[in-house]
């Protein structure tokens, strides 16, 4: 079988070889990896021109973040900064505290000692302020989280029109443009358990997307996925990345991380073991925990 | 047979379970508004709000009716002068409506903080991760899908209201179903049981349908999830 040559998109400077057994071990994600090369060369332009004009001010930035679960220490020790632009896969074995991680950094988990900022801001702990910081960061769910008894239309126009105080007609608009981008307009007026988990997914994007965030979370947002819907929402993903979205993502993904991260955090017992690039980070790791953690990818 | 029938014609019997569903009616209304504010202090992140709603229902849900009423009558009218009206018989209906509010609203608190624990939790992540404070999330998205839930409930909260609204006789509301019931057996002792079971079947037949009703409505407003 002929190598596939393609370049990294989000960095600069080397290339992926997909052999036929090489990546192999990520399984399924494979399948993606080979639907969506074709696109690959596009993406790499388009991330170098973004990452040009991207400033080193961080969008999101952790010091020294600890938490506990009673006798638990989930976060120990969080030293994170991502800047605009920059897409963060954060992998590790389930347990690793990478989904509180994220869930801290809109603080829907409180963190016992250390300091979240966004943008420049504290995270303030409670009110008005802390809603409104959220607002600028738009999150992802594993399970949708839709609003369960609203339109899918509903669903986004809500956050624009009572946070943002936009007219109805502008927030339909709005609304309207984002869903024709992430595919599922023409279901604007169905409820949300009437549509796929993938679509359902692809609303909640967009739902976060209306709210012009200034970084998007994600919490496994593939996880609760049959398989052949994880591309739909992958494949939106990558082209919020290509757009120079400032993302975090925590995902089982190992073709994302590959295709769309500028950098991967590896966590393991509440603890971040190890940062590289995705190319670096996958044919080198440097912590036996890392090792391990591949090896066992490869093995089944 | 006869003499039965006359009781119809000697006393107003559809009057007095009209009586009882008005008082049900603005009772029902007030312990809805009442309940659905405690409801939201009791989820509310304000410990003060929480320990406040806390209190009333354990209070209010564990002190008999009959006492709640009989308080509003003899120490809130007659030793303080409270009036809820100027004219004398609407002063004590009105009375026996805000006893039977507060009592329900306990009530009506703990079917939509049921309501509120069939809501899965991620629909108010949701709502905070999008920017909502605790108010608007808990009008446009917890809330709405509560009542949904606790349509069962809350119907048998109503049930309740319906079968409580006599008690409103200690509160002096004299024309209601139990107090014309109480002048009937009085001066119909003849008739005493076939009198208990024209009361007894008026109130199956108010209340059958409230039940019917409300597991209609629960299957039809249920959240697809």
């Amino acid at each position: 079988m002929n190598p596939t040559v393609s370049a990294i998109p989000g960095f600069t400077g080397y290339v992926m070889v997909k052999l036929g057994n090489d990546l192999a071990y990520v399984g399924r994600k494979v399948r993606m990896i080979q639907l969506t090369s074709a696109k690959v060369f596009h993406m790499s332009t388009d991330s170098t021109v973004s990452s040009a004009g991207s400033q080193t001010t961080p969008i999101v930035k952790l010091t020294d973040v600890n938490k506990h679960y009673g006798p638990l220490h989930v976060l120990q020790n969080i030293n994170l900064e991502v800047t605009k632009g920059e897409v963060v896969v954060v992998l590790g074995p389930s347990g690793s505290g990478k989904s509180t991680l994220c869930r801290t950094i809109n603080r829907l988990e409180t963190i016992d000692t250390g300091s979240i900022q966004i943008d420049g801001e504290v995270l303030p702990e409670e009110g008005k302020a802390l809603a409104n910081l959220r607002a600028d960061v738009g999150m992802v769910f594993q399970s949708f989280n839709l609003f369960a008894h609203k339109s899918i239309l509903e669903n986004v126009t809500l956050g624009p029109i009572k946070v943002k105080g936009m007219k109805k007609a502008e927030a339909t608009t709005l609304a309207i443009s984002l869903l024709e981008r992430v595919g599922v307009a023409n279901q604007k007026d169905k409820l949300p358990a009437q549509l796929s988990g993938g679509q359902q997914q692809r609303v909640a994007i967009a739902r976060a997307l209306a709210m012009k965030p200034k970084v998007m979370l994600f919490d496994e947002p593939t996880s609760a996925l049959d398989p052949e819907m994880i591309n739909e929402v992958l494949d939106t993903m990558i082209g919020l990345a290509k757009e120079g979205m400032t993302m975090i993502v925590v995902t089982h993904e190992m073709g994302f991380a590959r295709k769309a991260a500028d950098r991967v955090i590896f966590m393991a017992d509440g603890q971040i073991v190890e940062q590289a690039t995705p190319e670096q980070f996958f044919t080198n790791p440097q912590s036996a925990r890392a090792k391990d953690f591949l090896g066992k990818l490869i093995t089944n | 047979m006869e003499k039965y029938l006359s009781l119809f014609t000697e006393y107003n019997i559809p009057a007095a379970f009209w009586v009882n569903i008005q008082l049900t009616f603005w009772a029902a209304i007030g312990a809805l508004v009442l309940g659905t504010v405690l409801a939201m202090m009791r989820i509310s992140p304000v410990r003060s709000f929480a320990a406040f709603g806390t209190g009333y229902v354990n209070i209010i849900r564990n002190t008999p009716l009959t006492i709640i009423l009989l308080f509003g009558v003899l120490a809130l009218y007659n030793q303080l002068g409270f009036t809820l009206s100027s004219d004398f018989d609407q002063n004590f209906f009105n009375l026996a409506v805000m006893g039977l509010a507060i009592y329900h609203a306990a009530f009506v608190c703990e079917a939509i903080r049921s309501g509120v624990n069939t809501v899965p939790v991620g629909q108010a992540e949701a709502a905070r991760a999008i920017g909502l404070s605790f108010f608007p999330a808990a009008r446009e998205v917890i809330l709405p899908q509560a009542f949904r839930g606790s349509v069962v409930p809350l119907g048998n909260v109503l049930i309740a209201l319906i079968k409580n609204s006599t008690v409103a006789a200690v509160s002096s509301v004299a024309i209601e179903a139990s107090s014309v019931m109480k002048q009937m057996l009085e001066f119909e002792s003849n008739l005493i049981i076939p009198i208990f079971a024209t009361f007894a079947i008026g109130f199956v037949i108010i209340v059958i349908p409230v039940g019917v009703l409300t597991t209609w409505l629960s299957k039809k407003l249920a959240v697809a999830r």
